[in-house]
């Protein structure tokens, strides 16, 4: 329980804080012209990856999508190799022949995040395979948003992984819009992701993503049961992006989604109703939040440092990793 | 070490078992693996010995290539294999977004070791998608390796390399050559014996008179035109491909400058072919070896019809080739020299134990 829990609540409040305050430094830094590559921000979505951050350890594996900031931060993955990445710098946790959107960081079981909508969808089912078949206790989390259950590939990996009972956790983070395209233009009314993704067989929940405090017990309960063995599970959580499709700003003044709601999704932001909860049921004081906005504050300025100050990678090694040297 | 006379498909049959026996990392999938058919019998006694890693899948090409290359990700050395290397189209995502960049994009830190069996359909009324040669296609993607094997010991150590081989690799079989039958090592492990590499040419014939490229089913048409030409006092050097990307650039090159004229063959499509590829290569690095004009000779932009009618006058063999060896060498065109070279029956079998029906 995460009531009784005081490091698993002060890392959700230190992975709130980070994804955050890193996600707005990115924007405030976007327009200087250093991070030259499509930047997808996770504002607003910080709820779902940071309650999950303490329902898993390095060993379990994850994958991602193209606005995979958030994920990799509350898997455990290096903020300076994160920034770095993103201004394409040889220190970059792809080397800078990824960017934004091809983070990794294997030491803590972040396995890579892809641009392709759905593309890593059946990725992760894999690693769950070899899990399943090297009989290892771990699991494997997939990623993904509404979107992505567009996909064909989403049902094709979601069918494999309920026939061979694979340990995989789908996390949808559904946020209404598929680039500018909203869910009501996409999918039939009145459907339920969930309920559709019931029907193929996967145990699943669905909760309010930007309420850390359910979404937690949500994904501990479905971590704990896909431990028991019992085969996948698909937890649907809402949320909503609050800065543009790709880019570092607000775009409401487009029009393809009303202020109105914007404002009504913004009152209902995980991090100030985690911030009272904990206030609320007295777990830690006003002071001691700001102490640790303040040091996750260090943290990213040191990050963005390392990241302008790291080299570009030598273009004498443009032609490396076309292919894997040796056999065997 | 002992041969033994084997087809093709005992070939790749006995690859699987030595490298599923050789390593646990080793997995085998793909609609019909496990089914009583066993994918032309090359998944024989596979799923008996490692009921754990051999499986059926669901029809679901994309989602199960993304599946190997997760499970490749992880360290396993996977191998999905498809009755018709059409169907795999369905892959185009997972196999060039993922198998073929992962290595890359991520900066070396992975790699993804998986082999993908794709049979090539001809004849039999296997038509506009059944029958497809797209070895360019796979070729033009940085990242991927991919290969054509000709003759049974050929099929049985590329595959073995494949498998071990730390990049995807494309593995294409052609369906005519699956009843050939040739001698092949008795092996028992990737490292024994002495082998040509993967990624080597093979020079199946030496002759002076003018090189001749070819990869897979068209190295048996190839083999007959040359014994034909022979007879006409032409000595051509057969250079059989194995592999199509990389390409053996140096093997091809030294034929070249020793003859002095090339005809690529192609099994696919001459648009974008591999052979045109060939060609220019030829022609832009050794331009001065040559005393005549390069030729492809690669398919029609047409697609593959169905009618026995149809088919009849679409593909080439053994008499084109060596008409058009003919003529590269000598410089005159030929009407009835090579007319022995017609294969004696339907037009549509690789032989008479043929009866279809894919």
């Amino acid at each position: 329980m995460l009531i009784d829990n005081l490091e698993h609540q002060q890392q959700i409040l230190e992975k709130l804080y980070l994804i955050r305050d890193l996600e707005e430094a990115i924007a405030e830094h976007y327009n200087e012209g250093e991070m030259r590559c499509p930047t997808h921000l996770s504002i607003g979505q910080e709820g779902v990856p940071a309650a999950l951050s303490v329902c898993l350890s390095h060993d379990d594996l994850a994958v991602s999508t193209h606005r995979s900031h958030a994920h990799y931060l509350a898997k455990g993955g290096c903020p300076k190799a994160m920034v770095a990445e993103i201004y394409g710098k040889a220190s970059g946790c792809s080397g800078g022949r990824g960017g934004s959107m091809h983070l990794i960081d294997e030491s803590v079981g972040f396995k890579g995040s892809t641009a392709i909508v759905g593309n890593t969808i059946p990725i992760g089912v894999g690693l769950a395979l070899s899990q399943k078949i090297r009989k290892e206790k771990n699991i494997s989390v997939v990623f993904v948003g509404d979107g992505a259950i567009e996909e064909g590939v989403f049902y094709e990996a979601a069918n494999f992984a309920a026939l061979k009972k694979l340990p995989v956790l789908f996390v949808c983070e559904n946020n209404l819009y598929s680039v500018y395209s909203a869910l009501e233009k996409r999918q039939p009314e009145g459907r339920k992701i969930h309920e559709m993704v019931s029907g193929l067989g996967l145990k699943t929940y669905s909760g309010d993503g930007n309420d850390v405090v359910s979404t937690h017990q949500l994904l501990e309960q479905a971590v704990t049961e896909i431990k028991q063995g019992n085969g996948p599970v698909f937890v649907e959580l809402s949320t909503y992006r609050w800065r543009e499709h790709c880019g570092p700003h607000y775009d409401n003044q487009l029009g393809y989604r009303t202020e109105e709601e914007f404002l009504h999704w913004q009152k209902l932001e995980p991090i100030a109703r985690f911030e009272k909860w904990l206030e609320d049921n007295n777990l830690m004081s006003k002071e001691a939040m700001n102490d640790t906005r303040e040091q996750i504050n260090e943290t990213i300025k040191q990050a963005f440092s390392f990241a302008k100050n790291s080299p570009f990678p030598d273009e004498n090694t443009l032609e490396e990793h076309v292919y894997a040297v040796g056999a065997q | 070490m002992s041969k033994q006379e084997l087809m093709f498909t005992e070939a790749i049959n006995q690859a699987m078992l030595i490298a599923m026996e050789q390593s646990d990392d080793v997995l085998c999938y793909g609609l019909g693996v496990d089914d009583p058919l066993r994918i032309f019998q090359t998944t024989k006694g596979l799923v008996e010995k490692f009921p754990e890693r051999v499986f059926d899948m669901p029809t679901a090409e994309n989602g199960m290539t993304g599946i190997g290359v997760g499970a490749a990700l992880a360290g396993m050395r996977p191998v999905m294999v498809h009755q018709r290397l059409d169907f795999f189209l369905l892959a185009f995502d997972q196999l060039i977004n993922s198998a073929a960049k992962w290595h890359y994009m991520f900066n070396g830190q992975r790699c993804v070791p998986m082999t993908i069996r794709l049979i090539i359909g001809r004849g039999w009324g296997q038509g506009p998608t059944h029958a497809q040669n797209l070895h360019a296609l796979f070729a033009h993607i940085p990242g991927l390796k991919v290969v054509m094997p000709t003759t049974p010991q050929d099929a049985k150590q590329m595959l073995l390399e494949s498998i071990f081989d730390n990049n995807p690799v494309v593995f294409l079989e052609h369906r005519w050559l699956h009843n050939q039958t040739g001698l092949v090592e008795e092996n028992h492990s990737l490292n024994e014996g002495n082998y040509l590499p993967m990624h080597k040419a093979r020079i199946v014939e030496e002759g002076t008179d003018i090189t001749i490229v070819s990869m897979s089913y068209l190295t048996v048409e190839a083999m007959r035109a040359i014994e034909a030409l022979k007879q006409q006092g032409i000595n051509a050097e057969l250079v059989d491909l194995r592999s199509i990307k990389p390409i053996d650039w140096s093997t091809i090159e030294k034929s070249v400058t020793k003859t002095g004229r090339l005809l690529v063959l192609d099994t696919g499509a001459t648009t974008g072919s591999v052979a045109g590829d060939i060609v220019a290569h030829i022609s832009e690095n050794k331009f001065s070896a040559l005393k005549t004009a390069p030729k492809r000779l690669a398919m029609p932009d047409i697609p593959e019809p169905t009618s026995y009618g149809l088919t009849k006058g679409y593909y080439f063999g053994a008499k084109e080739i060596a008409e058009y060896a003919h003529f590269i060498v000598k410089n005159v065109e030929v009407v009835d020299l090579y007319q022995g070279l017609i294969r004696e029956g339907h037009h549509d079998v690789p032989g008479t134990y043929f009866k279809g029906p894919f």
